[in-house]
């Protein structure tokens, strides 16, 4: 089987498996509340730092709920040693960390649309207009956190104290994607939007680079 | 044992001279006056940092390929010096900055850059020590630590692409910006002494590495028996 | 019962060795197992026969020495396809359905008319009527099913069996060993730990004993054999 099929297969199974519980979507998303409404405590939600921080506090968010999130990712392949099967079955394992990081990625993104109202309406500011944009920043910069958070995962999945291995591991490495995710959205929210290239630019060298290593790597990561 | 003394005396003379050189040899900057004397510590640490993660990188690499457990006591030793020499940074940039600036964190894009990296190594360092057995241990944490190393220009980056928009000033020139030339042939010449120090630690780790590996190696089985 | 796709496959351990640390899981190990034959291997536990097998599955990498499987008329990539294993977890999810589990491992392996297959399965494990059912809810002796019916899926030439009888009842068993002979009978080169004498070691043509990662005996007489399995937890 080829890489594409096993791929598409291997996803099918992570989303049926997430829609039936919805325990991920559900927790991620109510976390994220819990973590913007607490972040307006901190400071006043409709004066103009406002404005200039929000988007800096939408990703830091976004940072923390994927780290929790992301967690379980391969933690659960150990319940019946379900890894093992999926190691037997597939011809490229690079297939389990493709469908996994894609199903990673469209959970955050879900998350992410689902509370860009809410944040919109938390903190005053437009995000209609350039929905699309922010759709597409969010795109990269949570498939940036996909593949290096499935990678991470791999690994904490076999350390001990693995609930807080995998923040620890996860958010320093994951700085570039904050800073450059933060610019981008902050310009698209700012009074006079523009898209800043330079951080799209940036966002997909990391994807590429984050991609590649895990292409190059992934299977030593699955070991026993 | 008479060898190792000896480069080990050989090495700290070296930085003693260094030292010497930076506080009487170089002469007196403009501006900052005495405390600018730190910069040639300072910087020539940050350099011999970075070259110790890139000898951890290249460990990574070899033992991912060849699985020999050397590698992985070399990626230890080089991670272990690499993140001293950056502490070392991260303690001369406040104490630089709190008489020139008047506060103690600038936020400065390449102390802030460094911090992060830090934290990266601190991060493979605590990995290492939760995950019980040789093998998987070295396995993950080189994998762990080729990932980190990637991400290290990407770090630079971004904070130097996006966090130089806000003025903060920059701790200390780059090596040669306006460096007149017996200022610069002092900063050079600590970056050599503090190679020296670097490898020479690095050396001295591994071997205490490999003695533990060793020991490791005998109590398992005395256990098992 | 679909014969096996590969048939006469015959499994080589040349020195190999496996290394935990400093602590050697296996020593030296060198097997022939030949093409059809039933081995049974024995010994205590930590004696090395999971690490060998999950060695043979191709799951863990040897730290020395060589395995090579071969087969006439196939290449060795598509002999190690054919390979099943059954292990002490169940390696299939809970969350999913029997249908869902074997569906999802069949398309993976590429294998022709999964729907068919998936069924026929089904119904030779006895599970066609709780195959909407998630494995969660399953008895300990049904998940075993799902997980030998997972081995089976791709009629493979050769497999490998880690304690299979656990938490099978005595029907269970009965069908166990019956569903290995016809594979036995049809080619399928069979490797299984066991503790203990039961119908199922009653199938085994060899015994293999293990100590501390070395092997200690090796015969295909049937004294030997049963004498091999019956210190077995010694």
């Amino acid at each position: 089987m080829s890489l594409f099929a096993n791929t598409t297969v291997l996803l099918g199974k992570e989303l049926r498996t997430e829609f039936r519980s919805r325990e991920l979507l559900t927790t991620t998303i109510v976390f994220i509340l819990i973590v913007l409404v607490l972040f307006s405590f901190t400071f006043d939600p409709l004066s103009d730092e406002a404005r200039r921080f929000g988007a800096g506090l939408l990703w830091l968010a976004f940072l923390f709920a994927a780290s929790l999130m992301l967690q379980p990712c391969f933690l659960r392949e150990q319940t019946n040693d379900t890894l093992s099967a999926l190691r037997l079955s597939v011809s490229d394992p690079f297939a389990i960390f493709l469908a996994k990081l894609a199903a990673n990625t469209l959970f955050l993104l879900l998350t992410e649309l689902l509370l860009l109202p809410i944040f919109a309406v938390m903190y005053n500011v437009r995000v209609l207009p350039v929905l699309h944009w922010i759709a597409l920043v969010f795109f990269l910069g949570s498939l940036g956190v996909s593949i290096a958070g499935t990678a991470l995962s791999a690994i904490s999945a076999q350390a001990r104290m693995r609930e807080l291995l995998l923040p620890l591991l996860l958010l320093p490495l994951l700085t570039p994607i904050l800073i450059a995710s933060t610019e981008v959205t902050s310009a698209l929210l700012d009074r006079s939007p523009y898209v800043q290239w330079k951080g799209v630019g940036f966002l997909v060298a990391f994807d590429v680079v984050f991609l590649t290593a895990l292409w190059l790597f992934g299977e030593y990561l699955l070991e026993e | 044992m008479w060898k190792r003394g000896f480069v080990g005396a050989a090495v700290l003379s070296l930085v003693a001279a260094s030292a010497y050189a930076s506080f009487f040899i170089a002469p007196t900057e403009r501006t900052m006056g005495l405390i600018q004397r730190i910069f040639y510590f300072h910087a020539a640490s940050a350099w011999a940092g970075m070259t110790a993660f890139s000898v951890c990188f290249v460990a990574n690499l070899l033992y991912v390929w060849r699985r020999q457990p050397k590698w992985d006591s070399l990626g230890v030793s080089a991670a272990e010096v690499g993140l001293a020499f950056i502490t070392i940074v991260l303690i001369t940039g406040p104490i630089w900055a709190k008489p020139v600036w008047g506060i103690y964190w600038t936020w400065d894009a390449r102390l802030t850059s460094t911090f992060v990296l830090w934290l990266l190594y601190i991060s493979y360092l605590l990995l290492r020590t939760l995950i019980e057995e040789p093998d998987r241990r070295a396995l993950l944490s080189a994998l762990f630590g080729i990932f980190a190393f990637l991400d290290v220009p990407l770090v630079f980056g971004a904070i130097r692409w996006w966090r130089t928009q806000h003025p903060a000033p920059v701790i200390m020139g780059g090596p040669g910006s306006g460096l007149e030339p017996t200022m610069r042939a002092v900063f050079f010449f600590s970056v050599f002494a503090l190679h020296a120090l670097m490898a020479f630690l690095i050396v001295e780790r591994y071997g205490l590495e490999k003695l533990r590996v060793e020991l490791e190696i005998v109590r398992r089985e005395a256990e098992a028996v | 019962m679909t014969p096996p796709a590969v048939r006469s496959t015959s499994i080589r351990f040349e020195d190999i060795d496996k290394r935990y640390g400093g602590l050697y899981a296996l020593r030296r190990v060198s097997l022939e197992v030949a093409a059809g034959e039933c081995i049974v291997l024995a010994g205590r536990n930590g004696s090395g026969k999971t690490t060998l097998l999950r060695i043979a599955a191709r799951l863990v990498r040897p730290s020395a020495g060589k395995l090579s499987f071969s087969a006439q008329g196939s290449d060795e990539s598509t002999v190690a396809k054919s390979i099943g294993f059954v292990a002490h977890a169940t390696m299939v999810y809970d969350d999913l359905t029997a249908e869902e589990n074997l569906l999802l491992f069949a398309r993976l392996q590429g294998i022709a008319q999964p729907v068919q297959r998936v069924e026929e399965l089904l119904r030779d494990v006895g599970l066609f009527d709780r195959r909407g059912s998630l494995v969660r809810t399953f008895s300990r002796g049904m998940r075993q099913r799902v997980a030998i019916a997972r081995a089976l899926l791709n009629a493979p030439g050769i497999l490998l069996l880690d304690e299979p009888a656990t938490g099978l009842d005595p029907q269970g068993t009965a069908w166990l060993a019956e569903t290995l002979r016809r594979m036995g009978d049809a080619g399928c080169t069979i490797v299984m730990s066991l503790h203990g004498e039961s119908e199922i070691s009653a199938l085994a043509t060899r015994a293999i004993r293990l100590d501390a990662g070395a092997v200690v005996a090796d015969t295909r007489s049937g004294a030997d054999l049963r004498s091999i399995l019956a210190f077995a937890d010694a």
